[in-house]
């Protein structure tokens, strides 16, 4: 292009060149410039990128649904309900007039509260947790911008105080607490899932982000040998005999001694399942922190597993199956019950202080005749009697599928001397569990076997599908048949013709034993009575138990225990398939 | 001078449409950037997500206007005033620095002004009296400025004002060093002091991280300044401190990849890289539109430059031509080093892309300068 200016025209040739060159210098800069960015954004774009998402992810946890406790039929027991957690991200709040509004009419809430919440500067404000799943639903059909509803779980109890014990409940991070939550808690507890979110530096969610979703994998099933209408009807009828006889507490076992299922084991006054921490007693209002957690433990505890006591007369089943099974005694032996023994120095009354006479061993065991099983007790011998302790397992805890589990008070076989093993013989001086005692029971009545006591039965996916059997061990041949048939039928006389015979039912063979325990110390006058039965008493499908602690007024186990046991089995026999037989001999 | 010409003969007159279409493409993109780098801030601090953009957007619209009856100047007009503007801009910038009339913003001593609305950065205009003293001193003297005396000259009216600048600005500075350098460079046929200048200034930066720390000790460099260094070198050893922004950038550049998130996003922008709408606010253009997109951005401001070198290789004299130059070195310089900053090319200095990052002052001038440069391009006569 030609020029008008002479000055410029001399020098635009070395301008232009110094332009030119400059230019150039430019491009050679951009294109520096450009390889840096390539190999940022190419080369290393995954380390950046994944320092960046390092930075940007948010971890939120699902939580995984626990799985549900189903009785024998089928029945749930323990199931959760889904709570929902109202919570508003204050940046993402569009309308907080609206929100403020239905948040406050839908939650019965304040508004005032509400709006303090709403215009609160934080990343993420609760409003209310807990909140029905039904009104959680409402609320997030608003669709309000920046409202959050996140569902959870809360266990939930249908049946209430019903095997409260037995049960046990969750704590707030749904792990269990007490009872078959807390054995079964690797079984019920589920595999929480993650969402990984975006957020901003200030740790806002971002919305628009895609999340990254694990999704929670929920726990499985169980399925208990526990039957909530035998359950339901033997809390009643321990209910009302801890009402009638104003005792302090009342536990009742119903199990199947053949293979060591507990179809019900109540403990009165059970606790509301749904409501844990409130004390089930009155006049608890001025407790320390430490008295109070002192009583809700009391209430908590399972005293058919963890609590000891002197059995008494029902343990003469063991003290009789022993001597038989050593051949010590025949049954057909005769004893002479003066109403006392002396052993040693000591003399040691019949609870029939004018004495049963002349007996046999049949009808000391159903006169429940002291000095009788004394007399057998020492011909067995402290050695042998303690071998039989360890051989029936009441040196050891029955293994039974609820945490909490008390082992036996028992001698030193060193310290074991004429008296303690008088004493013993008909169940004085040591101290076993309830459920021990009913699991000796089930072995002497069932051909021999030791079984474990247990709930368990069966684990089942969340959809219902199987997954495995529970397994218990089993011992057979503990007992020869022949002691075991003996001994049903001489227990089996206690309830047709002996102490017992508050037991009788009506068509059906029913076995058993009454006891009348004296509490420690024994100047209280306190006494547990209980009643041991089983039935059919040929072939044994059912055995209770039932201890009273403490009655009032009369307190002989025969009197108050075993009508107990009758009105229970009256009801759950035909239940169970078992009907009566009217023998034709008449 | 070349007063006597163009119009009057009626000739073609040129207008450089594909600067001005460059021009209005980036001040267009800059405000799509600034709105999506800058809302989730803007919401933060103001409650108004849309308070930079639309600042910046009228500023711009301001500029727009006064960049177009800037382009319909005649540039000898204006030049006359380049030593009023000089003098204007030295005491603009002696009031920042020493009168309470300086305003301190972000810690920041740049601003001249009552409050931070009605304020502004005299630096940007430092940088407009720069190039036209230097294209009118060098236009004057010819080739005098071969000699010792024309470089004393040049010196005379570039290092005041560098120096005034740079005192609470060193990047600023430096640009107008860089300017002042360049005009000298293409004005004089005399390249060889030049070129030496390049290799000292080169030879002082490699001295300043290789050895650093003599330095310091010898008292030549102070101690932040060698931080700087440290922090250039290995951003991942200062994450809290001084590798902050730097690092946050380089995490928002390497998440762009070859086609970045998407435009606005950006996730590095919502708190994350420190005023993304600033200085970083190339880093967010490489997140959100990855290579190509930053490819296409350099190739804007290049294709920018181009024409402005078309305009000063045409000029109708020495003084457009030197301008022209003048303006291409600002735009040049400051794009370079702005992306160099923002890929850690080179240590951290506070510069903004221009037409780009958010500033009223900086946009302002800017525009005021594509005016000057739109003006030139105007002179240009075409013969058929």
């Amino acid at each position: 292009m030609p020029e008008k200016n002479s000055k410029w025209e001399r020098n635009q040739v070395f301008h232009r060149k110094g332009i030119v060159f400059f230019f150039l210098a430019v491009i050679a800069g951009c294109i520096w410039l450009t390889g840096r960015l390539a190999y940022l954004m190419i080369f290393q774009s995954e380390y950046y990128m994944a320092q960046a998402d390092e930075l940007h992810e948010r971890e939120r946890s699902i939580k995984a649904a626990r799985g549900e406790i189903y009785d024998a039929n089928g029945t749930v027991i323990a199931t959760n309900r889904t709570v929902c957690t109202i919570s508003v991200v204050h940046n993402q709040v569009t309308d907080p007039e609206r929100v403020v509004e239905i948040l406050a009419q839908e939650l019965s809430m304040d508004p005032e509260k509400v709006r303090a919440s709403v215009e609160k500067y934080t990343s993420r404000e609760v409003i209310k947790t807990n909140v029905d799943k039904e009104i959680g639903d409402v609320i997030r059909a608003y669709h309000l911008d920046g409202v959050k509803v996140d569902e959870d779980y809360k266990r939930y109890y249908p049946f209430g105080n019903v095997a409260s014990r037995v049960l046990g409940f969750t704590g707030s991070d749904n792990q269990g607490i007490i009872g078959l939550e807390v054995k079964y808690e690797s079984v019920l507890k589920g595999i929480d899932g993650k969402i990984l979110t975006m957020t901003t530096a200030a740790g806002i969610e971002l919305d628009s982000m895609a999340e990254e979703r694990i999704e929670p994998v929920p726990g499985n099933n169980l399925i208990l040998s526990l039957d909530m209408n035998i359950q339901k009807y033997a809390q009643q009828a321990a209910e009302k005999v801890m009402e009638e006889k104003g005792a302090k507490a009342v536990s009742v076992i119903v199990m199947n001694p053949q293979n060591g299922e507990i179809l019900a084991m109540v403990n009165v006054p059970e606790f509301d399942l749904n409501e844990p921490f409130t004390l089930n007693m009155e006049g608890t209002g001025t407790l320390t922190e430490k008295e109070r957690q002192d009583l809700l433990n009391q209430m908590w505890r399972n005293p058919c597993i963890s609590d000891t006591y002197e059995p008494g007369s029902t343990f003469k089943i063991v003290t009789a199956t022993a001597a038989l099974e050593e051949g010590v005694v025949a049954l057909e032996d005769t004893f002479h019950c003066p109403g006392f023994k002396t052993v040693e120095d000591r003399r040691i009354r019949c609870h029939k202080t004018t004495g049963h006479g002349s007996e046999t061993f049949v009808q000391g065991v159903m006169n429940s005749c002291n000095p009788v099983f004394i007399e057998v007790g020492l011909r067995v011998g402290a050695e042998r009697f303690y071998h039989y302790f360890e051989k029936f397992g009441l040196m050891r805890k029955t293994g039974v599928d609820i945490p909490g589990e008390a082992s036996g008070i028992m001698h030193k076989l060193d310290n074991i001397g004429e008296v303690e093993l008088a004493t013993m013989s008909f169940g004085q001086s040591f101290q076993i569990t309830p459920l021990q005692l009913l699991t000796v029971a089930s072995m002497v009545i069932n051909g021999g076997t030791r079984v474990t006591p247990h709930f368990g039965v069966e684990v089942v996916s969340a959809d219902g599908s199987f997954v495995k059997r529970l397994e218990y061990a089993t011992e057979e041949n503990v007992i020869s048949q022949e002691t075991c048939e003996s001994m049903k039928m001489v227990l089996e006389k206690v309830v047709s013709e002996g102490g017992g015979k508050n037991a009788v039912i009506e068509g059906y063979r029913i076995g058993g034993k009454t006891a009348t325990s004296e509490k420690l110390p024994r100047s209280l006058k306190k006494y547990i009575s209980s009643f041991l039965g089983f039935a059919p008493a040929d072939d044994p499908q059912v055995i209770a138990l039932i201890t009273i602690n403490e009655p009032e007024g009369v307190y002989y186990g025969g009197t108050i225990a075993a009508p107990v046991i009758r009105d229970i089995f009256e009801n759950i026999l035909p239940y169970l398939g078992i009907y009566p037989e009217y023998s034709t001999e008449g | 001078m070349a007063q006597r010409q163009v119009k009057k003969r009626k000739e073609k007159t040129f207008y450089d449409y594909s600067l001005l279409a460059v021009i209005i493409f980036l001040c267009v993109f800059g405000l799509i950037m600034i709105y999506s780098s800058s809302s989730y801030a803007a919401e933060l601090k103001v409650g108004n997500s849309m308070y930079y953009f639309t600042r910046q957007g009228a500023i711009l619209a301001a500029s727009f206007v006064a960049m177009i009856i800037v382009s319909k100047m005649d540039y000898h007009f204006y030049a006359k005033f380049a030593g009023l503007a000089w003098v204007l801009a030295l005491v603009m910038m002696v009031l920042t620095n020493f009168t309470p009339l300086g305003q301190e913003f972000n810690g920041q001593k740049r601003w001249l002004g009552v409050t931070e609305t009605f304020s502004f950065q005299p630096a940007e205009f430092v940088k407009i009296a720069v190039i036209l003293t230097l294209a009118t001193l060098i236009n004057r003297i010819g080739r005098g400025i071969d000699t010792w005396r024309g470089i004393a000259l040049a010196l005379i009216l570039s290092v005041p004002p560098f120096l005034l600048v740079a005192m609470n600005n060193l990047s600023s500075g430096i640009i107008i060093a860089g300017i002042a350098f360049l005009m000298c460079f293409i004005g004089s046929k005399k390249k060889g002091i030049y070129i030496f200048g390049v290799a000292a200034v080169l030879a002082a930066a490699y001295l300043f991280v290789e050895y650093g720390e003599k330095l310091v000790e010898l008292k030549i460099l102070e101690g932040y300044q060698l931080e700087r260094i440290e922090v250039w070198k290995n951003p991942e050893a200062y994450p809290d401190t001084g590798g902050w922004q730097v690092l946050q950038g380089l995490y928002a550049i390497g998440s762009g990849g070859l086609f970045g998130r998407g435009l606005g996003e950006s996730i590095q922008k919502l708190g994350f890289v420190p005023e993304a709408q600033n200085d970083m606010v190339f880093s967010i253009i490489c997140e959100e539109l990855g290579l190509f997109g930053a490819v296409c951005v350099i190739l804007l401001f290049l294709f920018m430059i181009w024409r402005f070198m078309i305009i000063a290789n045409n000029a109708p004299d020495l003084l457009g031509a030197l301008i022209v130059v003048g303006i291409m070195a600002h735009i040049a310089i400051q794009v370079i080093l702005n992306i160099a900053v923002v890929t850690n090319s080179i240590p951290n200095t506070g510069i903004t892309l221009p037409f780009i990052s958010y500033g009223g002052t900086s946009v302002g001038f800017l525009m005021m300068e594509m005016g000057m440069a739109l003006g030139v391009s105007n002179r240009i006569t075409l013969e058929r």
